[in-house]
């Protein structure tokens, strides 16, 4: 833990998404506007009254990038967690089970592997006709948990013949409390950096669905921001704020996951940590 | 050899397990076909020539649900899998071959120099850990693949393309040069840049860290200081001792990028209207088009299947552990 605090890409990675995490929970007291109020003024510029401008349908900018966190903070936690614990059953409970439960496990495993993620979530998007958040993250989750279940798998096989979870078995402890209680505290490095990893993937591809229509586009999120910036050509039309800034800040968001992914890495790995 | 085996067999069942969720995933979701083929060709159809169209192109069947899977997978093993809803009477066959060589082009190229670039810089980052090479690559790693791939697509399309007019703004190739052509060619290449540059750009962050990473670990073994003892000289000690060692897991996301190169890039291609695999999947998608849709999605399956096994077998020839059955 220590380790982690003295680490500067960790701080910067913390400290951004502290920032966007206290920027979405008070958006209500820094926003200036009603994000969705349609009655400013189409394409304002930069003015006291509106400091990034309108967009061509008439919102605040300013406004609509402030609750635009929301949504995207909340799909990237929430789509971070359940993977994370779809690829704890997945991979650590297969891995230590070994057997059998492995054999079925992986071999499910290797099949969401190689079916292609992102044509998938569209053709399941193409499908349904539901919009809500909660769509999105289950087909988010469904689709990006293989990869990290992999590698957690193979951890969990190190971790079996370890001293301690022999020990633990042989007191006759139960299997799913060996895995809980030795294992799972043993490789927190690695489902902490998957944890961020999978933030990072369902912030992209959410924004992306968004983006491309197929996330509802009439909630104010920085994906359906571009939905709409490229819809009414805003870059064209010389508001290209509508289109950097809302991009920018999921690039910033996603740094932010990538930068704790890599340093939980570095802090969790001997091998890494500079001597 | 029973490594190769039992790579094979889950091949099969994956194969099996996409052609069946293919059949599953339109019968199990709300929205249906039809209602989507009655709006479009309502007004000119008679309800009774909409209903014969739509046995015609297997939306409808008087067969049960289990005898439709077998037909399906019939079809699907022959190769037969139908005709495009939105531009019917064309076969999906023929839409999925005149866009799959574009994408292999772009994206496949794309990924190999993604991969070359980004593990390069990824050992030349570990051998100068801590200095400011270092410091500054690992940063550039982790943005660039945290990256919206269509928001700097559309950014580069604009200032690049359409401000600075360095690059064509859509398309594949010029529309009045042949494609065999000298200048065909030149056409081709130039149309593929900006989107190349972009797709290459975005997928060697992940190369560049994996390779840094596994670099330092493997800097640390003994093998390595061995080598470093026995006076090699660095660059000898870089490339055949660390690097070596060090692509192994590179090369596995390599292969499974390899393997995605026939879903195309979705992204680039619908920004910058590249006529690939990805844009006739999203233009599916918006027009309800079914037959193409799951026509596109069981090829990328068949893509990804056979990349992953040629990719098994080539792992046996670099990793002599696999190949001595070490690995369970």
């Amino acid at each position: 833990m220590k380790a982690f605090l003295h680490n500067r890409r960790a701080m910067a990675g913390a400290s951004i998404l502290a920032f966007f995490a206290l920027v979405a929970i008070f958006a209500p007291l820094l926003s200036p506007d009603n994000p969705s109020d349609i009655n400013y003024g189409l394409m304002l510029g930069p003015s006291s009254r509106h400091l990034l401008g309108t967009t061509p349908g008439g919102q605040d900018i300013l406004s609509q990038l402030i609750y635009g966190a929301r949504p995207t903070l909340v799909v990237g936690l929430l789509t971070g967690a359940i993977i994370a614990v779809i690829q704890l059953v997945m991979g650590v409970f297969s891995g230590y089970a070994g057997g059998a439960i492995d054999a079925v496990l992986s071999t499910i495993t290797n099949v969401f592997l190689v079916l292609p993620g992102l044509p998938l979530l569209i053709v399941i998007k193409g499908y349904t006709s539901s919009d809500s958040l909660t769509t999105v993250v289950v087909v988010l989750s469904v689709t990006g948990w293989a990869w990290g279940a992999r590698v957690l798998r193979s951890q969990a096989i190190s971790l079996r013949d370890r001293p301690f979870t022999e020990a633990a078995r042989m007191s006759g402890e139960r299997r799913w409390r060996i895995v809980m209680a030795h294992i799972v505290p043993n490789m927190f490095g690695v489902l902490a950096a998957n944890f961020f990893g999978a933030a990072l993937y369902a912030v992209l591809t959410f924004a992306f669905l968004q983006f491309m229509g197929l996330a509802n586009i009439n909630e104010v999120a920085w994906g359906s921001m571009l939905y709409w910036a490229q819809n009414d050509s805003a870059q064209m039309l010389g508001q290209w704020v509508f289109l950097l800034l809302p991009g920018l800040c999921i690039l910033l968001l996603g740094t932010a996951f990538g930068l704790l992914n890599f340093a939980v890495d570095e802090v969790a790995d001997p091998r890494l940590r500079r001597n | 050899m029973r490594y190769i085996l039992r790579r094979f067999l889950l091949l099969l069942l994956t194969g099996w397990v996409a052609i069946t969720l293919n059949f599953a995933i339109p019968r199990l979701m709300p929205g249906n076909p039809i209602e989507a083929m009655a709006v479009r060709y309502g007004g000119k159809l008679a309800p009774s020539e909409l209903s014969a169209l739509a046995i015609e192109l297997g939306l409808k069947s008087r067969q049960n649900e289990v005898a439709q899977y077998f037909t399906y997978l019939g079809h699907t093993l022959t190769g037969n899998l139908g005709y495009s809803l939105y531009s019917y009477p064309e076969r999906v066959s023929t839409i999925i071959g005149e866009s799959l060589p574009w994408t292999i082009f772009l994206v496949g190229a794309s990924t190999i120099l993604a991969f070359v670039i980004g593990t390069s810089l990824g050992a030349i980052a570990a051998w100068r850990r801590g200095k400011p090479l270092d410091s500054a690559l690992v940063p550039t790693g982790v943005m660039l693949g945290a990256t919206p791939a269509f928001w700097i697509a559309t950014l580069a399309l604009y200032f690049l393309a359409f401000r600075l007019n360095l690059f064509p703004v859509y398309g594949g190739s010029g529309i009045n040069e042949g494609l065999v052509s000298f200048s065909g060619i030149g056409s081709i290449i130039d149309h593929a840049a900006l989107p190349g540059i972009t797709l290459t750009a975005i997928s060697l962050g992940g190369y560049l860290l994996l390779m840094r990473n596994t670099t330092i670990t493997v800097l640390s073994d003994d093998f390595v200081k061995f080598a470093r003892a026995k006076g090699l000289r660095d660059r000898v000690v870089a490339t055949h001792y660390a690097a070596r060692n060090a692509i192994l897991p590179n090369f596995t996301t390599f292969a499974l990028a390899l393997g995605f190169v026939v879903s195309g890039a979705i992204v680039i291609e619908y920004v910058f209207d590249y006529p690939g695999v990805g844009y006739e999947l999203f233009t599916a998608v918006l027009n309800y088009d079914y037959p193409l849709m799951q026509g596109l999605f069981l090829i990328i399956v068949i893509g990804v299947l056979i990349a992953n096994f040629l990719a098994d077998l080539l792992y046996v020839l670099l990793d002599p552990r696999i190949r001595m059955g070490a690995r369970s």
